[in-house]
Order: C-alpha cells, then structure tokens, then sequence
C-alpha cells in the first residue's frame, strides 16, 4: 500500500482539473472547486484500478476528508 | 451456472441506423462549461443521435435490417427467425418483432419474438438466437437491437441526459456447424432500483403523480415516468461483476483471452469500462469504443461497436463480448467470425 503522501499525489493526478499541490492531507474533497458526481466516480475508479479496493457512494459520504479516505482504502487493501 | 456452449451459428453480417440528429454534449447548456468538459472526459462521450419527430426503435431497427438484407442479397423467405432485444419497443403490446416480420416483408412461418433487456440484451439475445438455430431448425436469422432512450431521460437530470444515444442494429445470423459460440449469463434482481423508470407498468400505474418532476439533488430534477440511475452503484456493480464473468467464461471453456482479437463491451461509460479493463490486464488497442460520437446506445452498443470496429477486417477474428447494467443482468461470450458484411452506419 502505497504512503499517504504517494496516494495523494496520484489522486491530484487523476483529478487533473486541480492545480498541483492543493490536494492535502486535510483536505475536505466535497469542497473542491466544481466538486460534483464526477469527481466521486473518478476517485471510486482511481480506488478500484490501483488498489483493488471497492468504495461505494456511501463511503464518500461517511468520509470528510483525503486522510479519511485513505484511512478507509487502507483498511479494505488486501 | 448459466455457462454454455452453442454449436451452428454464424454470423454473416452487422449493421446499425441512427436517426438524422446529432446532439453535442459541449452544447448541453443545464450544466457549466467545466462540468460539461469534465462530463466529456470522465464519460468520453461528445455527441449522440437522438430520435425526432417520433421515430421509434422499431424504425431504426427496421433501416438496419432492410440495408443489411440488401447488401447479403438475403432471400427474405429464408428468415426464419426474427429477435428484437430493446426496453423500448414500439408500443405496449403487441411485441415489435411481430410488427418487423410484416414490414420486412417476411414470411409468416418466421418465428418473432420479443427479449426485454437494455445493456446486457445482446448478449443475451445471441445466446437465444444461436441456441434456437443449433436444433438445426432455422435456416437463417435477424436479431435486432435497439433503444430510443433518449424518450426516458429527462433534460434537466445531469445524470442520464447526456448519457444516452439512439441507435437500431441488425445482426444476420445464419445456420453453419462449424461455428461455436460460449456464454456465461448472469442475474441479481436486487439492483432493481440502480436503473429504473418508477411508473407505468403494472406495479406503479401512471396517476396524477407521475409526470410531476422533482429535484432529487442539485442538476438532478426527473420525474417517475424518466429514467433514473444510480451511478455509482451501477459502477460498483459492473466493475465487480464484469471482469470475474468473462474470467470464469475463458476458464470454463479453456480459452486464452491473450488469443482475442478484441473486446467488445457494452458502452456504458468510458471511465467505467476502462475500468473493466484494466482490471482485465487486456490491451486498450484491443478495446474498441463508440462512446465518443455515439454515447451509451443500451442494446445496441454492441453490434453498433462491432459494425464499427469489424469494418473491413472481419474474417477469423476471435472476439470477447460483455454486457452488463440495468436488472442487474450481465453476461459474455466469446465467438469467431467467418466473412462479414459490416455497412455504413444510416441515418433516417
């Protein structure tokens, strides 16, 4: 399993509409500028291609922010 | 296990009929500008065919047939068999099938019939197909396919507007021992309400409620006669579902999927089926898509993708198909093609 650091940077990449560096631990991803649906898709993708890891709609919403998500794809990664 | 394999079937031809009207995502002006942008590169759709002036799947399916027919130089009294796979025929009842033997002008002795699946329906109605012709008793076939979905969706739900295309297909299918087919077929009713339209049949009968739209979430208004969809459930469901029935499929029948020419998927959304893909550890030069100009055709994305991706160079390739989505219902197949006749995509 990738670091935090390591699993933030490849995040940012995947959401590449964000300006380089203002993914951070304590970001709350909701509040992202233009947030909507799609964002939530391309982390779940992002979660699924690189780790294996399945999360659903309703952990997005149980999840403030990337530390939390992390947190979670730690938990689930084989 | 819905695993099988079906000797007798070839088939001779695809083809595929889009109505004369094409929309640009980059001009869907409910949402901004960036969301329209991302929208494009999250989903890889730019632009769809959407049916005008009450054009109907039927119609489509019926331009596909009569061109495909035409370009085999088919004897229309050989037809024997007439399937139409789509989740919006032409009327209630009677089936659209039954409609499509007498506009097609063909026999009376053909059998038709209806199969009322969306994304998974080529597969499925293949795997009918192909079973009915290896008792010997068909001499040749028609499946068509289609959806005019854009009738369910509703302009104000950023959600399924720009998702969906209209399209009609027609496979030619013809009666050869020396072809085998390979299906595994797969089911989970519990995901009912991930892509349903709530009212008009007979468990939610149109009232005075149903055409009263509602804003579920921001850029999301529909009401309960539109189509509604869970995306990510329908992302969670086809990312762990797809790729373990295509790997049970080649095991099963000790097939090598590094043998493959291509992989055909369902055209749902381009994030989604990459996905899939990469989960597949299969070649993104082998994965052919449709979704740029076509958008999620439901039934019909399958043929229409193998219409386009064939085109020339049909003979002996070996093909992997996977559909999956609304029931839950998804499955694959894997065949070999002999020579086909692949014609341009109509616009009516």
């Amino acid at each position: 399993m990738d670091s935090l650091g390591t699993f933030i940077t490849k995040l940012e990449s995947e959401l590449d509409t964000l300006e380089k560096g203002s993914l951070t631990p304590t970001v709350k991803y909701r509040e992202i500028p233009n947030w909507s649906s799609m964002f939530a898709l391309i982390i779940i993708a992002f979660c699924e291609t690189e780790y294996s890891v399945t999360i659903t709609g309703e952990d997005l919403r149980s999840c403030e922010t990337v530390t939390d998500l992390y947190g979670l794809v730690v938990s689930r990664s084989k | 296990m819905s695993l099988f394999r079906v000797t007798g079937t070839e088939i001779k031809g695809i083809g595929a009929a889009v109505p004369n009207s094409a929309v640009s995502n980059r001009d869907y002006e409910f949402i901004s500008q960036a969301d329209r942008e991302l929208l494009i590169r999250t989903t890889g759709i730019e632009s769809r065919y959407i049916a005008l002036n009450g054009q109907t799947t039927g119609d489509l399916c019926y331009t596909a047939a009569e061109k495909l027919i035409g370009e085999l130089g088919w004897n229309r009294s050989e037809i024997d068999l007439l399937i139409f796979v789509s989740q919006s025929p032409d009327h209630f009842l009677p089936a659209t099938s039954i409609i499509l033997q007498d506009r097609l002008g063909l026999p009376k002795t053909t059998a038709a019939f209806d199969i009322m699946l969306g994304c998974s329906g080529y597969v499925y109605g293949l795997s009918v197909a192909a079973s009915m012709m290896a008792t010997g008793g068909f001499r040749r076939a028609l499946l068509l396919a289609g959806d005019v979905s854009s009738a369910g969706v509703n302009v104000k739900d950023k959600s399924t507007y720009p998702l969906f295309g209209d399209c009609g297909t027609a496979t030619a299918l013809e009666y050869n021992r020396d072809y085998e087919m390979f299906f595994n077929l797969q089911s989970d009713g519990s995901g009912k309400d991930a892509i349903i339209i709530p009212d008009g049949g007979l468990r939610h009968p149109i009232d005075n409620d149903s055409l009263i739209e509602k804003e579920y979430e921001a850029g999301v208004i529909r009401h309960r006669r539109n189509l509604w969809l869970n995306g990510f459930d329908v992302f969670n469901f086809s990312v762990r579902e797809g790729p373990p029935n295509i790997t049970q499929l080649l095991t099963h029948f000790n097939l090598n999927i590094e043998e493959t020419d291509l992989l055909v998927m369902h055209q749902a959304n381009f994030l989604m089926n990459e996905t899939i893909r990469k989960k597949l550890k299969y070649p993104a030069e082998k994965t052919p898509y449709t979704l740029k100009n076509f958008g999620n055709t439901s039934s019909a994305s399958i043929p229409l993708t193998l219409n386009q991706a064939l085109n020339g160079q049909t003979d002996g390739r070996k093909l992997l198909l996977a559909s999956f989505g609304v029931g839950f219902s998804w499955g694959s197949c894997y065949l070999q093609t002999g020579s086909m006749i692949c014609p341009a995509v109509s616009q009516i």
